[in-house]
């Protein structure tokens, strides 16, 4: 029982800063990673 | 035989942009706005999602931001659920490493001498994932994405040897960086056929923060103490060098299921939140 509450409150803390991290656009800076090839990534940036 | 398939169908969803591999390019829908649970790399020419080490360091290297609430989240929500079982049933770099591992030279089993070695997967997360590219910016406070760039051999495999295989002027820039990369791999792949997913127990950031999960995530194994006779069938079956019978969720676990089958009595189950037989409540 203890570890249900817990783990409802992680995925509720989690949930809430993803939404966070959404609000703070942050999803555009991984896009705008994500779709430009990482030069460090293949090593060579 | 349902892990492999689950793993392969896995991989190839996630990977499924097969014209990139073509024409040396990546995808670059909107899908990648999301993070895949597992190590993959998102400049790999198929990839349709986000690597998840990777986008923590591209938020918190830029210069808006100290610290990744998205990130963050996303590794509280499915380290809660499922905790390593990504390790075991979701990870392309995981699946690739099981099958280096079948090519048949003699295997390395480290005794647990050598258990400090796991911590090291500790320290490549604490040091280049989060305060290498948090605390070192240059003049535009922008900083590195130091595990991309300097370690991880999953970005040479899935994005750098197919980008610069099918594109000639990345070819033409690959220098000394790229050997480096390159030799972290080859040094990954060599030891990885003698030792049982090498990079997932040493060297993988990932599989760091899923394991600080594992002693209550939500996918989880339980042991049948009146049932368990200790016989060590379990100890033998676990590659990851976990001691099942005695602490079945440990840190290193990647939830594969090699103990319950190896279990002549039936004493292992697994899944979400199972309810625990009312005789051996008091024991746990």
């Amino acid at each position: 029982m203890k570890h249900r509450a817990l783990q409802f409150a992680l995925i509720l803390f989690g949930s809430m800063l993803v939404i966070t991290g959404i609000k703070r656009q942050e999803v555009h800076t991984v896009l705008t990673k994500a779709i430009n090839i990482c030069l460090e990534c293949i090593g060579i940036g | 035989m349902l892990r492999k398939t689950v793993q392969i169908i896995t991989a190839v969803l996630t990977n499924s942009y097969y014209k990139g591999f073509l024409n040396g390019t990546i995808y670059k829908g909107k899908s990648k706005l999301f993070c895949v649970p597992g190590f993959n790399c998102y400049s790999c020419p198929g990839a349709l999602g986000s690597c998840p080490i990777g986008a923590f360091q591209a938020v918190v290297n830029s210069a808006q931001y100290f610290i990744s609430f998205y990130l963050l989240g996303f590794f509280l929500i499915i380290g809660t659920l499922l905790g390593r079982f990504v390790c075991g049933w979701l990870c392309p770099f995981g699946l690739f490493q099981e099958w280096i591992y079948k090519i048949p030279l003699r295997k390395v089993h480290l005794s647990h001498r050598y258990g400090f070695l796991k911590y090291f997967k500790y320290l490549f997360l604490l040091v280049f994932v989060i305060f290498i590219p948090i605390l070192f910016s240059n003049a535009w406070g922008v900083g590195d994405p130091a595990y991309c760039k300097y370690i991880c051999p999953v970005g040479t495999l899935e994005a750098g040897i197919p980008l610069l295989y099918t594109n000639e002027s990345l070819r033409s820039a690959a220098g000394t960086l790229f050997n480096w990369k390159l030799g972290i791999l080859l040094l990954v792949v060599l030891l990885s056929t003698k030792i049982y997913r090498f990079f997932c127990k040493y060297m993988c950031p990932l599989g760091a923060i899923y394991a600080l999960f594992n002693k209550i995530s939500c996918y989880h194994i339980k042991i049948d103490k009146q049932a368990c006779n200790k016989c060590g069938n379990c100890l033998n079956a676990c590659k990851m060098g976990g001691i099942p019978y005695e602490d079945p969720n440990s840190p290193e676990c990647i939830r594969c299921g090699a103990c319950k089958k190896a279990c002549p009595v039936n004493a292992i189950t697994t899944g979400f939140n199972i309810p625990v037989r009312k005789a051996n409540f008091r024991r746990f």
